[in-house]
């Protein structure tokens, strides 16, 4: 633990957690300069940082940041808030098992996008419509679990009662869809980065440098006096209630706009906390480390979906799926043999 | 008998889990600077009327007063630097160093740019010597015996720099060494630091060896508060408790002893 005080100010910091952001930080950026690289036209590392820089010729220009880039920067994105929906998730349930994709919510914001699909909208409405179908998702678990507060298991309960049902609701809506239509929502259930542009990454950015510093500087001494317990957080003078509801909507949303941005990605926000915890060794949420994780795990995982088959590109869910669910059976096995399951 | 106000004290409280009322029209008094202990048979209260001391429950009626304001009413972080807890059960994440949890009971004092001041860092050492757990400082929590457990959450609560400090049921699950220990602690921080102590204990005789004010409930009602010596009398554990007893001085301290009595024939519970 290493303090840092710079005149008013003061902060804690361990520097291994730092090392692990770094580190997490450097493994994105060397994949997406690889990934902005690849592809019909290839580019060396150096020119793609070079271009990324201003300096590039106008094809290579056109190439990198025009063409590739909206692509990598939405899987930074997307990694990076479904990581930070995660963690809280996580630390608001007190399992390691909640995540918005087997909470509900995810599914609440396919549910959203497939009604647009069987009604003919555009791809505009289909993002709007798997927020809006996240959200309200999140506000009918909210309601459901009630009972005079939130508690971690019950939420857990509702929310995989409410995943199943949903699952449901969308095969049944994919059978209800023009052919060519579902094509299309198949591949956006698959969760995919295919063809995504700034339009897609925009929203994205625009909560995460909100909720970031809110979430790291505002909520997160309140959320680590939280996970002593209600009763202790309320001796320490927060209100329990209260900070879940708005950490729960604050993951909620996250979630949501990235679904919205590239489909229901499976299993990052379930396995970066996860990662970022073992990064850094640190108890607690771990919020920065998460994001760090979520980000290359997602950019790293979408280049190999790209690259991985020579002349076959695969839906990022793929990967993160087969990656994820690996990881789940290990996480699930390891408790096991320690006993805690 | 109050000549001032307490800085702490209930008016009029009536608690309640959802439907089911605990106490009602209950009014108590917590003098400053006493080792106020509550007592009283299990399910009479007690710690119901902790929880709502420490703002944790919310009453259905009646207010809870800090220095003469509704409770409900104060900022909470504002609260949390007058009046502390240690509730009965707090849980420790897996893998927190021993400092690591008292430092967590700064939170009052941090604001968003004074994150960790050198005066955090004085007063988190303070109570980690306070409660002779300094050596464990770098220790898992995990790893603690029960007594060591329960020091460090009573340094997090003494961290929180509060004239108050509520403690609901601070000997439960520990030894009888570990008991005393916990209770040695109390006294001391009571004594030494003039803190006023509300705690709840099981133990009579406890109670009435440590306290300096004793506060005894029924089914949600006040039955007697005051000294230790005026209040535990074999009359008075009778009604409380419905136990037949005789009350003799501690030969270690004189303070009341209550021995159950031998022979029996009241009819238990009712």
């Amino acid at each position: 633990m290493r303090t840092l005080r710079v005149a008013r100010f003061s902060m804690r910091y361990r520097p291994r957690a730092l090392a692990a952001c770094a580190g997490a930080l450097l493994v994105a950026a060397v994949a997406g300069v690889l990934a902005l690289g690849h592809g019909d036209y290839p580019l060396a590392p150096g020119d793609v940082v070079r271009t990324l820089l201003g300096d590039g010729s106008p094809a290579e220009d056109f190439i990198v940041n025009q063409l590739r880039l909206p692509r990598v920067a939405t899987a930074l994105l997307v990694g990076a808030a479904l990581a930070l929906a995660g963690a809280l998730f996580q630390t608001l349930v007190r399992n390691p098992l909640g995540s918005p994709d087997i909470l509900g919510f995810t599914q609440g914001a396919s549910t959203g996008a497939l009604l647009v699909v069987v009604a003919g909208g555009s791809s505009q409405a289909l993002a709007g419509g798997a927020v809006a179908g996240g959200l309200l998702t999140g506000a009918a678990i909210y309601a459901l679990a009630w009972r005079g507060g939130v508690h971690g298991a019950r939420l857990v309960l509702v929310g995989i009662g409410t995943a199943a049902i949903l699952t449901g609701i969308n095969g049944y809506l994919l059978t209800r869809t023009q052919l060519m239509d579902a094509a299309r929502a198949v591949l956006w259930l698959t969760g995919s980065l295919d063809g995504r542009g700034w339009e897609q990454a925009r929203p994205l950015a625009i909560a995460l440098v909100v909720l970031l510093p809110l979430l790291l500087l505002g909520c997160g001494p309140a959320l680590r006096a939280l996970e002593l317990g209600d009763d202790a957080a309320s001796g320490l003078g927060v209100r329990p209630e209260r900070l879940r509801l708005a950490l729960l909507s604050a993951a909620v949303l996250l979630a949501a706009l990235a679904a919205a941005a590239a489909g229901p990605v499976n299993f990052v926000a379930l396995t970066a906390p996860q990662l970022a915890r073992r990064l850094t060794g640190a108890p607690g949420p771990n919020l920065a480390a998460s994001a760090c994780t979520g980000a290359a795990l997602l950019v790293t995982a979408d280049f190999a979906a790209q690259h991985l088959f020579a002349d076959h590109q695969l839906p990022v869910g793929v990967v993160t799926g087969v990656l994820g669910g690996g990881y789940l059976v290990w996480l699930l096995a390891g408790q096991r043999r320690a006993g805690r399951l | 008998m109050a000549q001032s106000e307490p800085r702490l004290a209930g008016r009029e409280l009536t608690l309640a889990y959802e439907k089911r009322v605990i106490a009602e029209g209950l009014s108590v008094d917590i003098p400053d600077h006493s080792f106020t202990v509550v007592v009283g048979p299990n399910a009479c209260g007690k710690s119901t009327l902790l929880r709502a001391l420490s703002r944790t429950l919310k009453p259905t009626a009646g207010q809870v007063l800090l220095d003469g304001q509704s409770i409900a009413t104060l900022p909470a972080k504002q609260v949390a630097r007058t009046l502390g807890l240690l509730p009965q059960s707090s849980i420790a994440p897996d893998g927190i160093t021993v400092a690591e949890l008292v430092s967590r009971g700064r939170y009052p004092h941090q604001g968003v740019l004074r994150q960790w001041s050198t005066e955090d860092e004085r007063v988190v050492a303070e109570a980690m010597t306070d409660t002779g757990v300094a050596d464990l400082a770098d220790r898992p929590v995990d790893e603690l015996s029960g007594g060591q457990r329960q020091r460090v959450w009573i340094a997090m609560a003494l961290a929180q720099q509060t004239p108050l400090l509520l403690l609901d049921e601070p000997t439960t699950y520990l030894d009888i060494a570990h008991q005393i220990e916990v209770l040695d602690l109390c006294a001391r921080l009571h004594r030494e630091q003039g803190r006023t102590l509300v705690a709840v204990l099981h133990d009579l005789n406890q109670a009435a060896r440590y306290a300096t004010h004793l506060i005894a409930l029924r089914d949600g009602r006040l039955v007697a508060a005051g000294p230790p010596q005026d209040v535990v009398t074999a009359d008075l554990v009778e009604e409380v408790f419905r136990l037949p007893c005789r009350v003799i001085p501690d030969p270690e301290t004189g303070t009341p002893l209550v021995v159950p009595a031998a022979n029996r024939r009241v009819a238990m519970g009712s």
